[in-house]
C-alpha cells in the first residue's frame, strides 16, 4: 500500500537571525566583507551553513487496513517523515509509492479563516483537507452534529472559544475518506471528553479498514490503536514491529539515555551561548540524592558552562516535567517566579526549589531549556528522569486515588455552617440535652 | 475503494503529474477564490462599493492632472472616458500583482501543512482581480451613458484584450509571490513598482504623446499594449494601436508568463522548507 524505500531529507541551516531577508544579508555581507577582510577575520557565507539530515536512509512498508503508530522523541525526524509522505516538501533522497487517496492531518484546522463563519469554515477546510464538494454538501449534517456547534455555524469562527473551534476542525477531519490517514499529533488538542471522542474515531477508521499513519507522543493511544509501530532515533527507522515490544524499547531507551550526562548529550538546539552541564536534585539537607520523595522540599542545581567565558545577562531558565508518556505535567520558569532576568556568572551554578514536590509515586522526565535575550540558547529535550517513591504529601497519610492523576496539590477544607443553621444546631442541641437526660 | 490511483514520490523528480493536479485541485482553486471573495469586504462598512470608489477617485485626480493642469491631447474623446479606459486593466493588474504577490505568504499555514499545487494560491488573485473589474466595468458605462459615447464596433476584441491583462498579470505574480516566499523584501519592492507604473504606463495620458523613435522601447512594457489596445476596443479608431508594438508586448507578456511559471515550478518545491 505504502512502499518507502530509502528515503532521507536534508536541510541546509544558516547561523544567521533571519532565514527569510537573505538577499539584505547578500547585500549587506558584501558590503561588510571589505571591512571584515582588512581586518584579518573574513569568513565566507557558505562556512556558516550546515547541513542537517532531518531523515536518513528510510525504508518501511505499510501494507492496507494496517495502523502504524510511529514514535521518538522530539526532534527525532517523525514529522518531517509526515510531511514526507503528505508531498508537503520533497525527499532529498529516495523513493515513496503509494495507492489510493491521502489525506493528511498535520494540524487542526489548517486554513481556518477567523472572519469566515464556521458554515464557511467547514466547506473551505473541507476542500483543503481534499473532499469534493458533492461530498461536503452530503455530509454537512453530519459534521454539525459530531462539532456539536449547532447554533454557531453562522457566526465567525473568531467569536468561538477555542474548545469550540477546535471542535468544528476535528469533526471537518473526522469526515475525510481518504484511503490513507496520516495524522500528527491531533490528539494532543482539547478536552478530556473530547479527546475521548477523537480517540473513538479513531479507531472506528481503523476498524473500517483504513491505513493509518500516527504520529504521536501519546504513547497509550500508540498502543491501543496501532497494530504495529516504528520507533524513529535521529532520522532512522529503529524498530519496527509490535507496538508492545517497540514502545518497551523505547522507554528503555528513554531510561537509558536519561542516564548520560546533561553536558555530552550531543541533541540539543540552541545558539550555545550557554550550556547545561549537569542538572542535580538534592534533599531539604542539600545532599545530592538519585530519588526524591513526594512532598518532600527538593531542590534543582543547574551547572552550565559560558563558551564565551563573560557574565551573560538577560537569562531566563526553565525546567519543564513530563510524564513517561510525554504528557507535560508542569514546569518552573526563572523569569516567572522572578519577574526578571538572570545574570548568569561563569563558574556559577543555579538552583531552583520545589517546596513539597506534588510528584507522585513514578518515573518522570524533565527537559531543559534557557534563553539569552529571548533567542533559544540551549535546549535538552528528555534531558533527564527522575524517579519519586511515595510520601506523606498531606502529613495525613491518605491520598486520592491513583487514577485520580499525576500530582498532588495542596488545599484546604473547610465547612462553611450559615448563621441560621448554626442557632439550630445549637438549639437542637439544647433540645436533645433536655429530653435526653444520658447526655 | 476499489480503483487506487498510484502516486509516486521521488527525490530530484519533481511530479511529472503536476499539471493532472493542477486540474484535479481545481475546486479548491475556486474554495480558495471564493474566500479571498468574502473575506475581502468582510468588516468594511460600503463592502463592494469600494470598487467603484476607487477607480472614480483615480479616474477624477488623472483628469484633472493630466487632462487639465497637463493639457494632453485626447483624441477628441472625453478625458475622463480615456483615463478610466487605462484605469481598467491597470487596476486589474496591480490587484492581481499585489495579492497574488503576498499570497503565498498570507497562506503559509496551508503551504506548510497540506499539499496541492501552490500555483492555485497566486492564481485565486486573477478572480478577485475579474470581479472587482467587472464591477468597476459598470462605472465605465456610466461615464460613457454621461457623455453619450456609444462604444466603438472593435469593442467585441475586448475580451481579447483582457486575456492579455490576464496574462501579463498572472506571470507578475507568479514572478512576485515566490520571490517574496524567499526575499521578504519584495513585499516592499510590488507595492512601490505598482506605484511607479502607473506613471510609466500610459495610463493618465495616450500612449502616443511617446516621441516615434522610443515607440518600440515603449511597448516593451506590456501594460502599454494592454492599455492601447482597451482604448482601441472601448473608444475606436481616434486610438488606433501600431501592429509591431503590440507584438512586442504580447511577445513580453509571454514570456513573463512563460519565466513566471518555470521559476515558480522550481521554488515551489523548497516553499515548504523556507516560508
Amino acid at each position: 500500500m505504502i512502499s518507502v524505500e530509502h528515503l532521507g531529507k536534508r536541510y541546509v541551516i544558516s547561523h544567521q537571525r533571519g532565514q527569510h531577508d537573505e538577499l539584505r544579508h547578500t547585500v549587506e555581507n558584501s558590503l561588510r566583507a571589505p571591512f571584515r577582510w582588512l581586518r584579518g577575520q573574513y569568513k565566507s557565507l557558505h562556512s556558516q551553513r550546515q547541513e542537517f539530515w532531518a531523515l536518513k536512509d528510510v525504508s518501511f512498508s505499510v501494507k492496507q487496513g494496517e495502523a502504524v503508530g510511529i514514535i521518538g522523541r522530539n526532534g527525532a525526524g517523525k514529522s518531517t517523515l509526515l510531511k514526507l509522505l503528505s508531498r508537503i516538501t520533497e525527499p532529498s533522497t529516495g523513493r515513496i509509492h503509494y495507492k489510493g487517496r491521502v489525506a493528511s492531518l498535520l494540524e487542526v484546522g489548517t486554513g481556518f479563516h477567523p472572519d469566515l463563519t464556521g458554515r464557511e469554515n467547514i466547506f473551505l477546510n473541507a476542500a483543503i483537507l481534499g473532499m469534493p464538494r458533492s461530498e461536503i454538501i452530503r455530509r454537512f449534517d453530519d459534521i454539525i452534529a459530531f462539532s456539536g456547534v449547532e447554533q454557531f455555524v453562522d457566526t465567525p469562527v473568531k467569536r468561538y472559544s477555542s474548545g469550540m473551534y477546535v471542535r468544528l476542525a476535528f469533526a471537518v477531519a473526522a469526515h475525510l475518506d481518504p484511503d490513507i490517514l496520516l495524522i500528527d499529533e491531533v490528539l494532543a488538542v482539547g478536552d478530556a471528553a473530547f479527546q475521548k471522542k477523537c480517540l473513538g474515531k479513531m479507531s472506528d477508521v481503523v476498524k473500517e479498514g483504513r491505513t493509518v499513519l500516527f504520529v504521536s507522543h501519546n504513547i497509550a493511544a500508540v498502543a491501543s490503536l496501532c497494530s504495529r509501530a516504528l520507533l524513529i532515533d535521529g532520522g532512522c527507522v529503529e524498530q519496527s514491529g509490535q507496538p508492545a515490544s517497540v514502545i518497551e524499547h523505547y522507554l528503555s531507551k528513554m531510561r537509558m539515555h536519561a542516564g548520560m550526562p546533561v553536558g555530552e548529550r550531543k541533541d540539543r538546539r540552541g545558539t550555545g551561548r550557554m550550556r547545561f552541564s549537569n542538572v542535580s536534585f538534592l534533599n531539604e539537607r542539600r545532599q545530592r540524592v538519585q530519588t526524591l520523595s513526594c512532598g518532600q522540599d527538593v531542590s534543582i542545581e543547574f551547572n552550565y558552562e559560558l563558551p564565551q567565558g563573560a557574565p551573560l545577562d538577560n537569562v531566563a531558565i526553565q525546567i519543564k516535567f513530563a510524564g513517561l508518556f510525554g504528557q507535560p505535567l508542569f514546569a518552573c520558569l526563572s523569569s516567572a517566579r522572578l519577574g526578571e532576568s538572570l545574570t548568569l556568572l561563569p563558574n556559577g551554578s543555579i538552583r531552583c526549589r520545589i517546596p513539597r514536590l506534588p510528584l507522585r509515586s513514578g518515573s518522570y522526565g524533565y527537559s531543559i531549556w534557557c534563553t539569552v535575550d529571548g533567542m533559544l540558547a540551549d535546549y535538552v529535550s528528555e534531558a533527564g528522569l527522575v524517579n519519586v517513591v511515595e510520601g506523606d504529601f498531606f502529613g495525613t497519610g491518605k491520598f486520592p486515588a491513583r487514577d485520580t492523576g499525576d500530582m498532588l496539590v495542596d488545599h484546604q477544607w473547610s465547612l462553611d455552617i450559615g448563621a441560621d443553621n448554626h442557632r439550630t444546631h445549637k438549639e437542637n442541641c439544647a433540645i436533645a440535652s433536655k429530653t435526653n437526660p444520658m447526655a | 475503494m476499489t480503483s487506487f490511483e498510484e502516486t509516486i514520490i521521488e527525490a530530484g523528480q519533481p511530479g511529472k503529474q503536476y499539471f493532472r493536479d493542477l486540474w484535479r485541485y481545481r475546486e479548491l482553486f475556486l474554495f480558495l477564490a471564493w474566500r479571498d471573495l468574502l473575506v475581502r469586504y468582510k468588516q468594511t462598512m460600503v463592502g463592494v462599493a469600494w470598487s467603484l470608489i476607487r477607480p472614480a477617485l483615480t479616474m477624477f485626480i488623472l483628469t484633472i492632472v493630466f487632462g487639465h493642469f497637463g493639457n494632453m491631447p485626447s483624441g477628441g474623446v472625453p478625458y475622463p472616458l480615456v483615463v478610466l479606459c487605462g484605469l481598467l486593466p491597470w487596476q486589474f493588474f496591480s490587484t492581481v500583482l499585489s495579492d497574488g504577490g503576498n499570497s503565498l505568504v498570507s497562506n503559509s499555514g496551508l503551504v506548510s501543512k497540506v499539499y496541492f499545487p501552490r500555483l492555485i494560491i497566486p492564481a485565486g488573485g486573477l478572480i478577485t482581480g475579474l470581479v472587482d473589474f467587472f464591477i468597476s466595468l459598470s462605472l465605465l458605462a456610466s461615464v460613457m451613458i454621461w457623455y453619450g459615447w456609444k462604444p466603438a464596433d472593435n469593442i467585441f476584441f475586448l475580451p481579447l484584450f483582457v486575456l492579455f491583462a490576464m496574462i501579463v498579470s498572472f506571470g507578475a505574480a507568479a514572478w512576485a509571490s515566490s520571490l517574496t516566499v524567499k526575499y521578504r523584501d519584495f513585499r516592499i519592492i510590488v507595492p512601490f513598482a505598482i506605484q511607479l507604473g502607473l506613471y510609466i504606463s500610459p495610463v493618465g495620458f495616450v500612449s502616443s504623446i511617446v516621441p516615434q523613435r522610443y515607440q518600440l522601447l515603449y511597448a516593451l512594457n506590456p501594460m502599454s499594449g494592454v492599455i492601447d489596445g482597451f482604448r482601441w476596443s472601448i473608444l475606436g479608431s481616434q486610438h488606433p494601436i501600431l501592429l509591431q508594438n503590440m507584438i512586442v508586448s504580447f511577445a513580453v507578456a509571454i514570456f513573463i508568463l512563460f519565466s513566471g511559471i518555470r521559476y515558480f515550478r522550481r521554488a515551489e518545491r523548497t516553499f515548504a522548507d523556507v516560508i
